[in-house]
């Protein structure tokens, strides 16, 4: 008998590519994807049920259905998609989240739970180490925001593990998501014809491609594969790591630097005419960066990304067009120079070294 | 200027040993450079002046190249080699070469591959020691070895220097990030006497203090990496500070505010260090790798390894300041 997949949040992009990702898997019998709002997306055959999760019809859901793996993604930063107010954000994550762990723990039937998290738990701070792993404990917990959302999730996520050790539980804390179709509220400030960053700070990113972040996820919703266990929390990033500084290069955006308050003012003045998410923990991220270690990912979880840090971040480039100053026009810039002075810059490798000393 | 406590009697000793110091790169970058293209700095050999120039800009654009189109990586402490490579390191050198002078001696102590922890005392004010002893160990090594230095928590808090620290390799001083490199078979640099022997006054100069809580003892007994201690002596003069602003370095937020004989009252011009005459010795390794597993948890042992250590630099520091001739020369 196949197996009854409940996912939350299907009216998110990632969401929905999810819902229609595992249908095809073939120990699925049924999709029930459920959602606040109508998805502006097509779901495949997967049953759409619109009801609030921050509502106790879910457990009637889970009842009605008999699902046995629940994949709760409507935890989220509330980027452009999903619009509404912050506090509404925070209410789905977190009420929302108890009012699934509720109706979970009374389901007989639930025996798996994928949590979508994030690595902003680990907060970000000067004081922190370089990089985080799973085990690591923040300097400074987040404040507020997304972040907060999400470290109130786990705990209790962590308190439903307790409670029911039959459930297989599944953490998954994702570095910044990035790709084609992201709609977070990185993307958003990627998208930004001039980038605002914080002066004298160059921040250390790490990027998970949705591509993969699909992939993982249908990885923790199976059966785990030999050799691998699919249950306890997980960092999920690609390999390598960007500047903010390179990211902005090769993304052809020009930056300006701000001090760090000028940046929480310009910040709220453009949320305040709607351009754009420019949260107090983005800030702090464009400050100070984060990366994680990603060894019990590849170790205990079997799960190798496609795509690294810089490739997710080309990727995602090539989906928002030209920036201002393309870097291959700023390539080219170097190269006319290099004409001017008649030395031949491109060939100046390792082998290109003697032909120029020849000259 | 005062001369250091302990009397240099060193009459019957040669001149300087010039010819002990190890040279590794043949030519030095001449200094008036194009300020926009830094130069691979490489041995010009028998090539003619124009086609080195030639060679030297090209280089430079290829470098120009790479970094305003964002092609180069930076590895996940922030560590940008190429950076590095091309622009701090010449930043540093000539201070390195000379305007101290430095002398670099026991550079076979340190492995040719594999990590390895670095110890050395703190001085200065500024800690200008940890960015020589950076080039000491990239230049005068034959493997041309990176020194990734642990920086403190003040350093990542600054805007601009918590950027540039980065960029060079540098991290916070925590066990975790230590462990890493270590793990990693990187150079480990740090300094345990932090604040204490950085910001200590001038009267107790080249006196080490206590070297924190051991910890760097146990992080390299962890990673069975052995241990290098290491002398630095003319850091302690460069600034030589006569007192501590307590009341200004508390409104700061800074551990201490130095006021040295030209500092604040000359402004900027105070802060330009004394050119001092620097000697870096790096001694025995000391092994760690012949221990259980269970010996990073011993306090007993860690504090003998501790005291050995601190003893070693602390002995070697009175060898060197006794042969040295002056403080300036």
């Amino acid at each position: 008998m196949g197996k009854v997949v409940l996912v939350t949040g299907a009216a998110r992009q990632l969401g929905g590519r999810f819902v229609r990702r595992v249908q095809r898997d073939p120990e699925v019998d049924r999709v029930i994807a459920v959602d606040a709002v109508a998805p502006p997306h097509r779901l495949g055959s997967a049953e759409f049920i619109r009801t609030d999760i921050r509502q106790s019809s879910i457990a009637r859901v889970l009842a009605e259905h008999a699902v046995d793996t629940v994949v709760h993604l409507a935890v989220t930063g509330g980027g452009a998609g999903a619009g509404g107010a912050g506090s509404a954000v925070k209410e789905t994550n977190v009420i929302g989240t108890m009012q699934l762990l509720g109706a979970c723990q009374k389901s007989p039937t639930v025996r798996r739970l994928v949590v979508k998290s994030s690595t902003s738990v680990y907060g970000g701070a000067s004081r922190d180490p370089a990089v985080f792993t799973e085990t690591t404990q923040p300097k400074s917990l987040p404040a507020g925001g997304f972040a907060k959302d999400a470290v109130e999730v786990e705990s209790y996520v962590r308190g439903f593990a307790r409670r029911r050790p039959d459930v297989a539980v599944c953490v998954l804390r994702f570095a910044n998501i990035l790709g084609p179709y992201a709609d977070s509220a990185l993307a958003e400030y990627f998208s930004m014809p001039v980038m605002p960053t914080v002066l004298g700070y160059d921040p250390r990113l790490q990027f998970v491609h949705e591509d993969d972040v699909l992939d993982v996820l249908r990885l923790a919703a199976g059966e785990p594969r030999r050799g691998t266990l699919n249950s306890g929390t997980f960092n999920i990033a690609g390999d390598g790591v960007l500047l903010l500084s390179q990211c902005a290069r090769r993304l052809g955006r020009p930056t300006v630097p701000l001090l760090l308050p000028a940046v929480t003012w310009v910040g709220s003045a453009l949320r305040a005419v709607g351009v754009t998410d420019f949260s107090p923990e983005q800030i702090r991220l464009l400050t100070h960066g984060r990366v994680v270690e990603t060894s019990q990912m590849r170790e205990v979880l079997g799960f190798k990304p496609m795509y690294t840090t810089a490739e997710t971040f080309s990727d995602f480039a090539r989906s928002r067009g030209k920036g201002l100053l393309p870097p291959e026009r700023a390539g080219q810039a170097v190269d006319r120079v290099a004409a001017a002075l008649k030395v031949d810059s491109l060939n100046v490798g390792v082998a290109g070294a003697e032909e120029g000393a020849q000259r | 200027m005062a001369d250091a406590k302990v009397i240099p009697f060193d009459e019957e000793r040669p001149r300087r040993r010039v010819a002990g110091t190890r040279r590794v790169r043949a030519v030095p970058a001449p200094a008036g450079e194009a300020a926009a293209e830094p130069a691979v700095a490489e041995p010009a050999g028998a090539e003619s002046g124009g086609a080195a120039w030639d060679r030297r800009i090209a280089g430079g654009l290829a470098f120009l190249r790479r970094r305003v189109t964002g092609d180069y990586e930076v590895d996940e402490f922030g560590y940008d080699k190429e950076l590095t490579d091309q622009v701090l390191m010449s930043m540093m050198r000539p201070l390195f070469d000379k305007y101290f002078r430095v002398e670099v001696k026991g550079i076979e102590n340190i492995p040719a591959e594999g990590g390895a922890l670095i110890v050395a005392n703190h001085s200065g004010t500024l800690p200008l020691d940890g960015l020589m002893m950076q080039v000491a160990v990239h230049d005068h090594h034959p493997a041309q070895r990176h020194l990734r230095l642990l920086a403190a928590d003040l350093v990542f808090m600054l805007p601009v220097v918590n950027e540039l620290a980065r960029k060079a390799g540098h991290t916070l001083a925590c066990s975790e990030d230590a462990q890493r490199l270590l793990e990693a078979g990187e150079l480990v640099g740090v300094m345990p006497e932090g604040f204490k022997g950085i910001g200590k006054p001038f009267g107790d100069r080249y006196k080490l203090q206590r070297f924190g809580r051991g910890g760097f003892v146990s992080t390299a007994l962890r990673a069975g990496t052995p241990i290098v201690p290491c002398s630095i002596v003319g850091a302690e003069e460069i600034y030589p500070m006569v007192g501590n602003a307590k009341t200004v370095a508390r409104l700061l937020g800074i551990p201490y505010f130095p006021i040295t004989p030209t500092f604040p009252w000359l402004g900027p011009l105070g802060a330009v260090p004394l050119p001092t005459k620097w000697t870096i010795q790096f001694g025995e390794p000391i092994a760690t790798d012949g221990y259980p597993p269970e010996a990073a948890e011993d306090p007993m042992l860690m504090f003998n390894l501790t005291d050995e250590v601190r003893e070693q630099i602390q002995h070697t520091l009175y060898k060197l300041l006794v042969q040295r001739r002056s403080v300036f020369f």
